[in-house]
C-alpha cells in the first residue's frame, strides 16, 4: 500500500510517496538521494544508518518511513554549516575514521550524546556510542574526536591532535 | 623519534598530515557500491538454502515470478546453459555460481530473483520454492577424513575421500630426531576458530553491460580490481567480453580486511544477468548473507610443538594443521602457498630445526580462508608460536619476558635464515620488548600479580613478540591465477606542477589517498597537498594486484617512490640545462635543485616541471610523467612486541583488559597518525577472536550465530583503551625502508590476550585454552579441573 509523507529533512521539505512498509533508510537514501546515511546490518546492530529525528538519535533501518511523517530528520549531509561542525572536524583532527562507513551514523549519534552532556568522561562516550559498530579503527581516536568536539562546543581549548605515542 | 626531511608544507614522510579522504566521507559524500543508483537498474536477491546438505530435488520459480515487479529467477539450470553454474577459485579448485543439483553448506546461493526494485526482489524470494532432500552434513574436519564419511565432492572425478592438499616445509627428520632427544618437549593442541571480516559495509555490485557498446561496467567492492577485471574476461571472454570491453571500477570500499578479495557467485549472476537483459543489475547482501556466506577465515586445528633445553633455550618447533576449507578451496592465497605464509611460524627466534606439514579438507561449511585482516595464515602462525613459547616458559619455570630475551634473534643476525627458508630483512625484537615492558612497568605487575595470588585473585600478564610477513611478493615465488604479485604506480605531474597519481591497488580505509601523495612529495617535493591520488578504476589505473596481506606500501608505496625517482632524475637533467651546468654539480633538497657551493643558483622542482612542457633540452621527450611496476627482491618483515593485562573476576569470570601496551616497528614511518590508527584498528580486530568472535555450527552445520546480534564484533565498550608506541627499524631493501603495518596488531594481539589470560589461571593447572576465550569457557575449565564446584 501506498502513503503520502511529509518530511523536512535538514530544514527542507520534502513529500514523498512510500510504500507503508518502506523502512526510513531506504527512503532517505533512494528517494531523498542522500547516500551518506549507510546500511550495515538487518538486525538493528551497527547503527551505520543513525540520523536524527526530531532530534533523537534513531536506527533509521528500525523505523518505517511513514513513521516520520511530519516529522524532522538531521542526516550527516547537513552537518555542516560554515564550514564542518565541531564533531566532523573532531574527526579528521583525530583520525576517528578510517573507510568513512560507520562515520555518518557515528557522528549523527554524537550530535545527540554531547547535546544530552556537552563534557561525557572516555566511559560515558564508550558506552554512548556503543550501539554503533566500527570495524577499522578500534575507537580510540573517535573517543577523542568526540572530547575534542565537546571541548570545542563548550568554547574550551580543543586537545592535542597529535598522535601520543608510548 | 620520527625525522621529516621535509617541511610542514610539503608533508613528505613522517607528517602526521591530516587524512585527504576524510572531507567527503564526513560530509556523506562518499560513494560506496549501494549508492551507485543507474537509470532501468534492477536489484537482485539471492535464495539460500536452509540446509548444509542437501538435493535438490525441485525449484518452483512460478509463484515468484507472478509477485509484482519481479521479472526473472535464475537457477543453475539456467547458467548450465552458459557453462556458468561452475566458477574455479583463486586456489584452482572449483566453486558453484549456483547449484544444479546439490547444496553444500547452510546459506549456499540455490537461486537468484530481478526485479524493479529490492522489495519486490525480496518477495520473489520468499515465493521460490525449493524442495530439498537433506542429507547427512559432515561438520567436524577430523571426522571429515574418516574412511566411512560421505565423499563430499563427487562431482569431482576419482574422488574418494574429503581430502584437499598436504602441505609440508622443513626438515621432517632432523625435527623427530631433536625432538626424540630434547630434555623438555611441549605440546598443546590448539584451535584458531572460524571468524569473519564483518566490515561494516557488506559485499556487493552493479553490473551495467552495454549491448550497444558490448561493453561491461562492473561496479564491485574488490580489493583488487585488476585481477577481477583479467578474471572476467578470462571466464566470459568466449561470450564477446573480451578485457577491453571489461571495465572494474572499485569505488569507495567500506572496509575490506581479505572479505573483498573473493569472487562471490552473487558478483558473476549480476553480470549474467545484465548481459542477458542489457540492464544494470545491483545485488548488495544483508549482513546475516555476509556473515553465512561469505569467506570466513582462520579454522586451523593445530599440533604445536616445541623442544628445548631445561635452561630454557629453544631448539626446536613442530607444527601440524588440521585446515576445515568448507567444500571447496576458495582461499585467497598466492598460487604456490596453500598455507599462506604460515611458514613464518618459527617466529622471532633464534634457532634452527623445525618441521610444519598441513592437511586441508573439504567439510558441509562456506568456503573461505581470507585475511581477516592479516598476511596470508600468518595469525595463526603467530597464534601458535607464540603460545607454545609461554607454555615452554611455563615447563621450565622462567619468566616469558626473560625467556623470550635470550632466545630472540639479534639485531645484528640479520638478514637472518629461518628454518623454513625464509630471509627476515630486518628487526631489533629486544628493544622492542624492552620499551614495552618499560611502558607496562612489567616488574613492578609481577610483584603485584604475587600480592594478589595470596589473596586468590585472578590477574594475568600476557606477552606476544611476532615477526610478521608482509609485502607479496617476488614474482620468483608469488603470483595469483599466474599473475605476478607486482605493484605499480603512475605519476603524470601537471604543467604548473600539481600532480595525480594512480596505482592498482585499492584503499578500503587505508588512506592511500594521504600516504601515497606524501611518498611522492618526499620524493619530488611536490606538496602532499597537490597530489591527487586516484585508484580503482581499471580503465584509467596501471595494473597491480590490489590491496590486502599488507601488501599496499611494500609494493605499490616502493613503485611510487620509484618512479618519482625517474622523474626527479628527469627534472635534475632539465635543472642542469637551465643552469648551464653539468649534473653532477646539482645537489638535491626537498623541492628544489642548486648549484653546489652557489646555492642562490636553483631551480625549483615547480619551475623544472613548468619547463619540461615549456622549454626541455632539444632530444629530451617533453611531459612529466612516469610509471613503475614494482616486484619486491623479498618480503618484508615488520615485527612487535605486546604486553596484555588482564584482571579476571573471581566470581564471574568476567575478563578485563586492563592494559594493552602495543610496540610496533613497520620500518620507516609514512604518517604516524594512520599507523597508530592502523594499530588501533588492528588490536580490536585482535581482541575479537581472542574474547568473542567465532562461527559456530551445530553437528548438522547449521550455524548458530550468523547475524551481528550474536556474532560479537567489539563495541567501543569491549574495546580497551590502547597504549601504542613503535621501533624504527628500516627495511634495507625497500625503497623506503617501510614494511607495512595494517596487520601487525590483528595478528599480535591475540595470542597475548590468551598469554594473559592463561597466566592468571595458571596457580589451577591451566596450560592452555583456545579463543575466544569468554567467562563461560574459563567457568568450564576450572570445573573441569576441580577448582570450582
Ligand atoms: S543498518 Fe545496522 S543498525 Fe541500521
Ligand atoms: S571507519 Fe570503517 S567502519 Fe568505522
Amino acid at each position: 500500500m501506498k502513503k503520502q509523507i511529509t518530511v523536512t529533512v535538514n530544514g527542507e521539505q520534502h513529500t514523498v510517496e512510500v510504500e507503508t512498509r518502506t523502512l526510513l533508510v531506504h527512503t532517505i537514501r533512494e528517494q531523498l538521494r542522500l547516500t551518506g546515511t549507510h546500511i550495515g546490518c538487518d538486525t538493528s546492530s551497527c547503527g551505520a544508518c543513525t540520523v536524527l529525528l526530531d532530534g533523537k538519535s534513531i536506527k533509521s533501518c528500525t523505523v518505517l518511513s511513514i513513521q516520520a511523517d511530519g516529522k524532522e530528520i538531521s542526516t550527516v549531509e547537513g552537518l555542516a554549516k560554515d564550514g564542518l561542525h565541531p564533531l566532523q572536524e573532531g574527526f579528521k583532527e583525530n583520525h576517528g575514521l578510517h573507510c568513512g562507513f560507520c562515520t555518518p551514523g557515528m557522528l549523527m549519534r554524537a550530535v545527540e550524546l554531547l547535546e544530552k552532556n556537552p563534557n561525557p568522561t572516555e566511559e560515558e562516550i564508550r558506552w554512548g556510542i556503543s550501539g554503533n559498530l566500527c570495524r577499522c579503527t578500534g575507537y580510540n581516536n573517535i573517543v577523542k574526536a568526540i572530547q575534542y568536539a565537546g571541548a570545542k562546543m563548550r568554547g574550551e581549548e580543543t586537545p592535542s591532535t597529535e598522535p601520543e605515542f608510548v | 623519534m620520527i625525522r621529516c626531511k621535509t617541511s610542514k608544507e610539503i608533508s613528505g614522510m613522517g607528517h602526521s598530515m591530516k587524512r585527504k579522504e576524510d572531507d567527503r566521507f564526513l560530509q556523506g559524500k562518499g560513494n560506496y557500491v549501494d549508492d551507485i543508483q543507474l537509470p532501468g537498474m534492477l536489484h537482485m536477491d539471492i535464495v539460500r538454502s536452509p540446509y548444509a546438505y542437501a538435493k535438490i530435488k525441485s525449484i518452483n520459480t512460478e509463484a515468484a515470478l507472478a509477485v509484482p515487479g519481479v521479472i526473472a529467477v535464475v537457477t543453475g539450470k539456467d547458467l548450465e546453459q552458459y557453462n556458468l553454474h561452475w566458477m574455479p577459485t583463486l586456489m584452482s579448485d572449483t566453486q558453484m555460481v549456483l547449484p544444479t543439483d546439490t547444496v553444500m553448506y547452510q546459506s549456499q546461493e540455490v537461486a537468484a530473483v530481478i526485479a524493479t526494485d529490492r522489495y519486490a526482489a525480496r518477495d520473489g524470494r520468499e515465493a521460490v520454492m525449493v524442495e530439498y532432500e537433506p542429507m547427512k552434513a559432515v561438520v567436524d574436519p577430523y571426522k571429515a577424513l574418516e574412511p566411512d564419511a560421505p565423499v563430499l565432492r563427487s562431482d569431482k572425478e576419482g574422488k574418494t575421500d574429503n581430502h584437499i592438499w598436504h602441505w609440508e616445509v622443513g626438515d621432517k627428520d632432523a625435527t623427530e630426531k631433536l625432538f626424540n632427544e630434547a630434555d623438555v618437549v611441549v605440546k598443546e593442541q590448539m584451535h584458531i576458530p572460524r571468524i569473519h571480516v564483518s566490515s561494516i559495509e557488506t559485499c556487493g555490485c552493479v553490473a551495467d553491460y552495454d549491448k550497444v557498446e558490448n561493453h561491461l561496467t562492473m561496479y564491485m567492492t574488490t580489493q583488487a580490481p585488476h585481477a577481477i577485471r583479467t578474471v572476467i574476461a578470462l571466464v566470459a571472454g568466449h561470450v564477446g567480453l573480451t578485457e577491453e570491453k571489461v571495465r572494474v571500477i572499485s569505488p569507495d570500499i567500506g572496509g575490506g580486511f581479505g572479505g573483498k578479495v573473493p569472487v562471490y557467485p552473487g558478483y558473476v549472476i549480476a553480470i549474467a544477468v545484465s548481459f542477458l537483459v542489457g540492464k544494470p543489475v545491483k545485488w548488495v547482501e544483508d549482513r546475516s548473507e555476509n556473515l553465512q556466506a561469505d569467506s570466513f577465515a582462520r579454522d586451523y586445528h593445530i599440533t604445536a610443538e616445541m623442544a628445548g633445553t631445561k635452561e630454557g633455550k629453544i631448539l626446536g618447533t613442530r607444527f601440524k594443521i588440521l585446515a576445515d576449507h568448507g567444500y571447496t578451496d576458495a582461499a585467497a592465497n598466492p598460487s604456490k602457498f596453500p598455507t599462506g605464509l604460515f611458514s613464518i611460524g618459527t617466529g622471532s627466534y633464534d634457532y634452527g630445526t623445525a618441521y610444519m606439514e598441513a592437511d586441508a579438507v573439504y567439510t558441509n561449511k562456506p568456503p573461505g580462508g581470507v585475511a581477516y585482516r592479516c598476511s596470508f595464515r600468518v595469525t595463526e602462525a603467530v597464534h601458535a608460536i607464540e603460545r607454545i613459547t609461554d607454555r615452554f616458559a611455563m615447563e621450565v619455570g622462567k619468566d616469558p619476558a626473560q625467556l623470550r630475551m635470550e632466545n630472540f634473534i639479534k639485531k645484528e643476525d640479520f638478514p637472518w635464515k629461518s628454518p623454513t627458508g625464509w630471509e627476515y630483512d630486518s628487526g631489533d625484537y629486544h628493544a622492542g620488548l624492552k620499551l614495552a615492558m618499560d611502558t607496562v612497568e612489567y616488574d613492578k605487575l609481577r610483584v603485584e600479580q604475587a600480592e594478589k595470588r595470596k589473596n586468590g585473585e585472578l590477574m594475568g600478564i600476557g606477552i606476544s613478540t611476532f615477526t610478521e610477513i608482509v609485502g607479496a611478493g617476488p614474482s620468483k615465488d608469488f603470483d595469483i591465477l599466474g599473475i605476478k604479485m607486482f605493484d605499480s604506480a603512475e605519476i603524470r605531474v601537471h604543467p604548473t606542477g600539481k600532480a595525480i597519481a594512480r596505482f592498482g591497488t585499492k584503499s578500503q580505509g587505508q588512506g592511500h589517498e594521504t600516504t601515497y601523495a606524501q611518498i611522492i612529495a618526499e620524493e619530488l617535493g611536490i606538496p602532499a597537498a597537490h597530489i591527487q591520488i586516484e585508484e580503482g578504476d581499471t580503465d584509467t589505473a596501471p595494473y597491480g594486484l590490489g590491496t590486502y596481506a599488507s601488501r599496499s606500501t611494500p609494493t605499490a608505496g616502493a613503485a611510487a617512490a620509484v618512479a618519482a625517482r625517474k622523474l626527479r632524475d628527469k627534472a635534475k637533467k632539465i635543472a642542469a640545462y637551465l643552469l648551464e651546468v653539468s649534473e653532477e654539480d646539482l645537489e638535491w633538497e626537498p623541492g628544489k635543485f642548486f648549484v653546489k657551493g652557489a646555492p642562490e643558483k636553483v631551480k625549483t622542482i615547480q619551475e623544472l616541471v613548468f619547463a619540461a612542457y615549456t622549454n626541455h633540452p632539444q632530444g629530451m621527450e617533453a611531459g612529466f610523467e612516469a610509471t613503475h611496476y614494482y616486484d619486491p627482491p623479498n618480503l618484508t618483515f615488520p615485527s612487535g612486541a605486546y604486553i596484555c593485562v588482564v584482571d579476571i573476576d573471581k566470581e564471574t569470570f568476567e575478563i578485563k583488559v586492563r592494559r594493552f601496551v602495543a610496540i610496533d616497528d613497520c620500518g620507516n614511518i609514512i604518517n604516524p597518525m594512520i599507523v597508530q590508527g592502523q594499530v588501533h584498528g588492528g588490536l580490536t580486530q585482535g581482541l575479537a577472536p581472542a574474547m568473542y568472535e567465532e562461527l559456530i555450527y551445530d553437528e548438522d552445520g547449521n550455524i548458530l550465530n550468523g547475524t551481528l546480534m550474536d556474532y560479537l564484533v567489539p563495541t567501543a565498550v569491549e574495546s580497551p583503551s590502547w597504549e601504542t608506541g613503535h621501533t624504527v627499524t628500516p627495511s634495507p631493501h625497500h625503497p623506503i625502508g617501510a614494511k607495512g603495518v595494517g596487520e601487525s596488531p590483528t595478528v599480535g594481539a591475540p595470542p597475548a590476550i590468551a598469554n594473559a589470560i592463561v597466566d592468571a589461571l595458571s596457580p589451577y593447572g591451566i596450560t592452555h585454552m583456545d579463543i575466544p576465550i569468554t567467562p563461560y569457557k574459563i567457568w568450564k575449565t576450572l570445573k573441569a579441573k576441580g577448582v570450582i564446584e
